[in-house]
């Protein structure tokens, strides 16, 4: 109940920036749009028309066919399901293994710290993309591997903040009372301190969802992301490439999904980081 | 000072052997190595001659006798021969019996990207340093709201699908700009001049694309760390004796607020490597994040290796140069009085 009326309270906070507010219209659309890509869309995304290659946007094809003859707007809608769902479970890994070493780094201190500490610093020093690449053209390039190692390889600043939070809690009074009436590590971990860390994580898990999309449309565009014949907005620029001198629209509509999308997230996940930061007011 | 610098010099080997050791075991824990695809070019290959590559690759090795023969050449800066591309050393040139020089696939690709990544860089502070002052000095104005509405944009904007469209429009619709790598066919026979203004019309797309994405980002932080610094006390004292409002912005307060820009740039280092592969792919650039993409496709594993770890250890460099200048540029650090 408690938890249910600070979730609450944040987000009707977040939603008064006008700017939060756009972001959080344009996230709830394009799930809408991607949840009911089966229904709403015209043509099956994969029916391969050798009549129809490389029609301008018309009536007909609102975004135009690609060089197969397949519906774009179709490829469009199922393409949003793709980000989406990369969006969400590679940042889901991400934040789980940043709460957990996060938690452990900021409760037992000691050497373990030290250890996971360098690893970050370690994962940190490694140009991420690089690391990417290599690990998903080691591995076939698939939708389940991108979401796994972009997940794999983003955790270490939600580690860093769950540890911040942890250490500057560890000698506060409600933690000492708890331990002195006998609770568990684990109830103190899990019922004490996390809930104290979960907004600034949930505001850093809606700007990792921003850089996941980016990231998973980069790796599509090279192919060495989610396959052909699934769509993906990168997938789709990857013929807008192919194609640019004769089909804008293979080039456009996907680009400009992309950036409403990751735009939507990131002015959401401004807003909420606004609406938590007690600075911000005196800012203003 | 010393002692701090030669402690954090020092800190870096234990982050360069992690760098390694991280890097090593990924390429590992795939299936599949080079012989599957080296021998898929030929036909005729049998599983003799797979065996012979193995062997020549230390394949047939336990994965730790690989690090470490591995590792015993990297110390020496030696990344060993592409499997891939005819042998080329990987790292740096070097020498046949008969004296015939073979420069190295990193010698060759490093100073472009690193030349379009300073190129960019520059850019980028020279925009985003006066941008940010004034989204500061003009806080919730017209022209602090467009900046942010900018910023924003910028933050989300997919750096592949802008150099689309820049090539779509400066490249296909008008013909400003050639589309694709470092230098026309035609090169060679033009004079000195020609070669340079045919250079120069090469980078612009690839240098400038960099630029307006890493804009938003450091447009922020300096906004930030200008409206911070607005706070402090000294601004207050200065604007109080009088002192003009450009004197105490530029010479008072951006000297302050750009003091952690020095670290931020040196943060950057990583992103911009990295962010050079679908750059330098889309563009045919023959630099370190293409000659990256074509190794992760051909499994060339010496050449992976090379560069993961050349990558790192230039991130590891860019902080150490950052630190040091932060050490230099902030006297309070240089005299010991902070950290």
């Amino acid at each position: 109940m408690k938890q249910s009326l600070i979730k609450n309270s944040l987000l009707s906070k977040a939603l008064a920036n006008p700017l939060a507010m756009a972001g959080f219209i344009i996230i709830v659309m394009v799930f809408l749009l991607a949840l009911f890509a089966p229904i709403i869309s015209p043509y099956d995304p994969n029916d391969i028309n050798v009549k129809s290659i490389l029609l301008e946007p018309s009536y007909g094809h609102w975004m135009g066919t690609d060089g197969l003859g397949r519906d774009v707007l179709s490829r469009m809608l199922h393409g949003g399901r793709v980000s989406l769902l990369v969006g969400l479970v590679a940042v889901g890994i991400s934040t789980v293994i940043g709460i957990v070493l996060g938690a452990i780094s900021g409760y037992y201190r000691g050497w373990i710290d030290t250890f996971i500490m360098r690893l970050v610093d370690v994962m940190l020093s490694i140009p991420s993309f690089f690391l990417i690449l290599a690990v998903i053209a080691f591995l076939t390039p698939s939708i389940w591997n991108i979401m796994i190692v972009i997940g794999l390889t983003s955790w270490m600043g939600v580690t860093r903040l769950v540890r911040a939070e942890f250490l500057s809690m560890g000698g506060r009074e409600f933690v000492l009372a708890s331990r002195t009436l006998g609770a568990k590590d684990v109830r103190l971990i899990f019922i004490h301190l996390l809930p104290n860390t979960l907004t600034p994580i949930i505001v850093s898990s809606v700007l990792g969802v921003a850089s996941a999309v980016l990231m998973e449309s980069g790796l599509s565009f090279l192919g060495l992301g989610v396959q052909a014949p699934q769509a993906s907005w990168g997938n789709i620029l990857t013929d807008g490439k192919e194609y640019i001198q004769f089909a804008w629209w293979l080039s456009v509509f996907p680009g400009f999904a992309i950036l409403i999308t990751v735009l939507g997230y990131n002015l959401l996940g401004e807003g909420l980081r606004d609406a938590l930061d007690p600075r911000s007011d005196s800012k203003k | 000072m010393l002692t701090y610098l030669i402690k954090r010099i020092l800190w870096m080997i234990p982050l360069l052997i992690g760098i390694s050791l991280i890097s090593f075991f990924i390429m590992h824990l795939a299936p599949g190595d080079i012989t599957n695809n080296e021998a898929s070019f030929n036909p005729k290959a049998s599983e003799e001659s797979r065996q012979k590559l193995r062997k020549l690759y230390n394949l047939d090795k336990p994965v730790i006798v690989q690090y470490g023969l591995w590792m015993k050449r990297m110390v020496k800066l030696d990344f060993g021969k592409s499997f891939a591309s005819h042998q080329k050393p990987v790292f740096w040139q070097t020498a046949d019996k008969d004296g015939n020089v073979t420069k190295g696939m990193i010698q060759e690709a490093l100073p472009i990207t690193l030349l379009i990544n300073f190129i960019s860089l520059l850019i980028t502070l020279g925009l985003a340093i006066p941008l940010g002052v004034v989204a500061a000095q003009k806080n919730m104005g017209w022209q602090d709201k467009s900046i942010t509405l900018f910023n924003f944009i910028g933050f989300s904007i997919p750096g592949f699908w802008l150099s689309l469209l820049l090539m779509y429009w400066l490249g296909v619709m008008n013909n400003w700009l050639p589309i694709s790598g470092l230098h026309s066919i035609n090169y060679e026979t033009l004079d000195t001049w020609g070669k340079f203004k045919d250079s120069i019309s090469h980078l612009i797309m690839p240098v400038l694309i960099p630029s307006i994405t890493g804009l938003a980002g450091i447009t922020l932080f300096v906004k930030n760390g200008m409206l911070d610094v607005f706070h402090q006390d000294y601004i207050t004292t200065a604007r109080a004796k009088g002192l003009k409002e450009n004197t105490v912005v530029y010479t008072h307060a951006l000297r302050n607020a750009l003091l952690p820009l020095i670290t931020i740039v040196g943060l950057s280092i990583p992103g911009l490597i990295g962010g050079s592969v679908i750059a330098e792919t889309i563009f045919a650039i023959p630099g370190m994040g293409k000659l990256f993409f074509d190794a992760v496709l051909m499994r060339d594993f010496p050449v992976i290796m090379g560069i993961l770890t050349i990558g790192s250890a230039l991130t590891l460099i860019g902080n150490l140069v950052a630190d040091i200048a932060y050490a230099w540029a902030d006297p309070r650090v240089r005299r010991g009085v902070v950290r």
